[in-house]
């Protein structure tokens, strides 16, 4: 081995190795960030008095990926006409993607306070209208995906590379609606277009499979030509593959079918269905708050 | 008689040699002007691409035309997506499925989203004919009227039908356009004056006392009805054509009410939340006047031939100048 190769060794190994470091640093850092939502949350719907818990609770570990690592935006320009779109389905969950879009720097943080409260930009249900960096007004469950493939085929005609990746809950594939676009994107091969499903097997009534039984979910989205990936929603590592992955796949849209658990983060929460939508019980949201403050016990928080 | 600004047809009442042609022909021809003129404007159809006219655009422009297949919601979400990335999007089914079916989805996505979609609704009124009642949309201008946001445009002829569809991929947001299946009366020219929101009167015998306002094909019966009024009862009238149903012409409207001091309206729709009831809002509060309604009274359509429907259902030339009579006695 010349002189010359050695060098370029030692350069790719030096490359490699600060990549890898700088990968396990960004990794932290993004757990904190859904960390941070997470109490974030619980903050939010506890001054409101109402709201969602256990789908934002569930989603946060993506959602800090998706506004923090894999999204292109700018947070001082919502509008630039290259970003990623991401638009939020099951607009319920909003509370996680208010608070992700504050700590983002789409507006102050300080307004996260306001949630569900009169001349509020942070509505029960997100409003595209008032608040900038919302992709669409949702809430009525089972429209989103359909509204993923309008941007994904205007950024086709237009030429675009940008990439339109839609949150959508697993209870809303009970919705007509949500099977028409997958059927379309489908049929179009709308390989620009990444779907995130949280599947969290609950719905309002109870668990998903008994209300009315999605599975076998990841053949449904197989039979209709999409490419398909399965991961566990809260290892953000591999939400980050995932969504690479999809990338890569030119011929088929994908949907990455994320397990999560409602709750996710909050002992007394975790997998009950009824923490869908209930308003706190008196020390409940300081439970949960120290709960996540000290990682369950496993740090002293500052506030101990 | 006819109002010459209007520059109707010099054959309105020649019914030889007046061209007949479905206000659906005049959408089919507007989306090719619109195409043509802006590379925005996209077109999507639910499995209707022939009957809704869209037929033209989808052979001219493939690219911006996108078959949905028998889904409306899907049709009228995936527009909404299209509308707020710079597209126009134009949503062409029957009426009754669009914006029958997908009403949800239009309030929240494409009217509070302030989506820049367009919902073309075709096969309204009874006068679809022998399809019957599951076809014929009577409520699509109450449904679409009452949602804040959205436009709602009701061309009276083909060439209408034309410069309203052309016309509604200029206005920013949500617009609705109704469109009608029968052949009926081309009785307006190119000239004739078409600006959305401003009604035109198409004819005005003096010393009017009643105006009748119309919108849609039966706009025709009601020019029949105000000549035979005056040939016949000597009674004189107005005849306003109000095809933008949202936003109102309220100034003309009161205006026009407040010098006649009765009102007849004419549509092909649900007299309850319809132009009917646009006007009585609007006059209730600016201009009592004693008021009749000719459309249909709170019953579905059937079977049956375009004509014989729209006689037994009460909106025949008689039945506007029935209207028009009793009207003027409550006076």
């Amino acid at each position: 081995m010349n002189l010359f190769a050695i060098f370029a060794r030692i350069r790719y190994i030096r490359a490699t190795l600060k990549m890898e470091a700088l990968h396990e640093k960004k990794l932290k850092h993004l757990e904190e960030i859904a960390n941070r939502l997470r109490q974030d949350v619980i903050e939010m719907v506890s001054r409101a008095g109402s709201g969602h818990i256990a789908g934002p609770l569930g989603l946060a570990d993506i959602v800090a990926a998706f506004y923090f690592h894999v999204l292109n935006h700018n947070p001082k320009k919502p509008q630039w006409e290259n970003r990623d779109r991401l638009v939020l389905s099951n607009g319920h969950v909003c509370p996680v993607f208010y608070a992700a879009l504050a700590r983002a720097g789409y507006f102050h943080v300080d307004e996260l306070k306001t949630l569900r409260q009169i001349n509020s930009r942070l509505q029960g249900h997100p409003h595209r209208g008032v608040l900038p960096g919302l992709e669409t007004t949702s809430g009525p469950l089972g429209s989103g995906i359909s509204q993923a493939i309008g941007m994904a085929l205007a950024a086709k005609l237009d030429g675009k590379k940008h990439r339109i990746y839609c949150v959508t809950s697993d209870g809303e594939h009970q919705e007509g609606n949500t099977w028409e676009g997958i059927m379309f994107a489908g049929k179009n091969k709308l390989s620009n277009l990444t779907v995130v499903v949280d599947r969290n097997n609950i719905q309002i009534d109870g668990f998903t499979e008994n209300i009315m039984p999605l599975e076998p979910f990841r053949q449904k989205y197989e039979a209709f030509n999409w490419h398909v990936l399965e991961i566990d929603g809260h290892n953000i590592e591999h939400f980050v593959d995932a969504v690479a992955e999809a990338k890569a796949i030119h011929e088929k849209p994908t949907v990455i079918i994320a397990h999560t658990i409602p709750g996710k983060g909050v002992d007394f929460m975790e997998n009950d269905y009824l923490w869908h939508s209930k308003p706190f019980k008196s020390g409940e949201a300081e439970t949960a708050l120290k709960e996540l403050r000290t990682l369950r016990g496993k740090i002293r928080s500052e506030h101990q | 008689m006819v109002n010459p600004e209007a520059k109707l047809s010099p054959d309105v009442f020649d019914a030889d040699k007046l061209q007949m042609m479905p206000t659906r022909d005049g959408y089919g021809a507007g989306l090719i002007i619109a195409g043509e003129k802006n590379k925005n404007v996209v077109v999507l159809c639910a499995d209707l691409t022939e009957s809704t006219r869209s037929e033209a655009f989808s052979k001219r422009y493939p690219e911006r035309f996108f078959e949905c297949g028998v889904a409306e919601q899907n049709m009228a979400t995936i527009a909404a997506g299209l509308g707020v990335s710079g597209k126009i999007p134009f949503i062409s089914s029957y009426a009754t499925f669009s914006p029958g079916r997908n009403y949800e989805q239009i309030r929240t996505t494409i009217a509070y989203n302030d989506s820049n979609v367009k919902i073309a609704g075709h096969h309204a009124g009874i006068s679809v004919g022998p399809d019957g009642a599951t076809h014929q949309a009577t409520e699509d201008i109450a449904i679409m009227r009452a949602i804040p946001n959205m436009k709602v445009i009701v061309p009276c002829d083909a060439i209408e039908a034309k410069k309203a569809t052309v016309a509604a991929a200029k206005i920013w947001g949500p617009v609705y356009l109704r469109f009608q299946r029968e052949k009926s009366p081309v009785f307006t020219t190119e000239k004739t004056p078409f600006t959305p929101g401003k009604a035109e009167i198409f004819w005005e015998s003096r010393k009017p006392q009643v105006l009748i306002v119309g919108c849609g094909a039966l706009l025709h019966n009601a020019l029949l009805a105000a000549r035979e009024l005056d040939e016949k009862w000597d009674i004189s009238s107005v005849v306003l054509n109000v095809h933008t149903i949202k936003p109102l012409d309220e100034e003309k409207i009161v205006a026009l009410a407040k010098k006649t001091g009765a009102v007849v309206t004419v549509e092909e729709h649900q007299i309850s939340g319809g132009l009917g009831g646009a006007v009585a809002e609007t006059l209730s509060r600016r201009a009592p006047v004693p008021m009749e309604f000719v459309g249909m009274k709170n019953t579905f359509g059937e079977s049956g031939l375009p004509p014989q429907l729209l006689e037994k259902y009460g909106m025949g030339v008689k039945d506007i100048i029935w209207a028009t009579k009793k009207t003027i006695r409550k006076k």
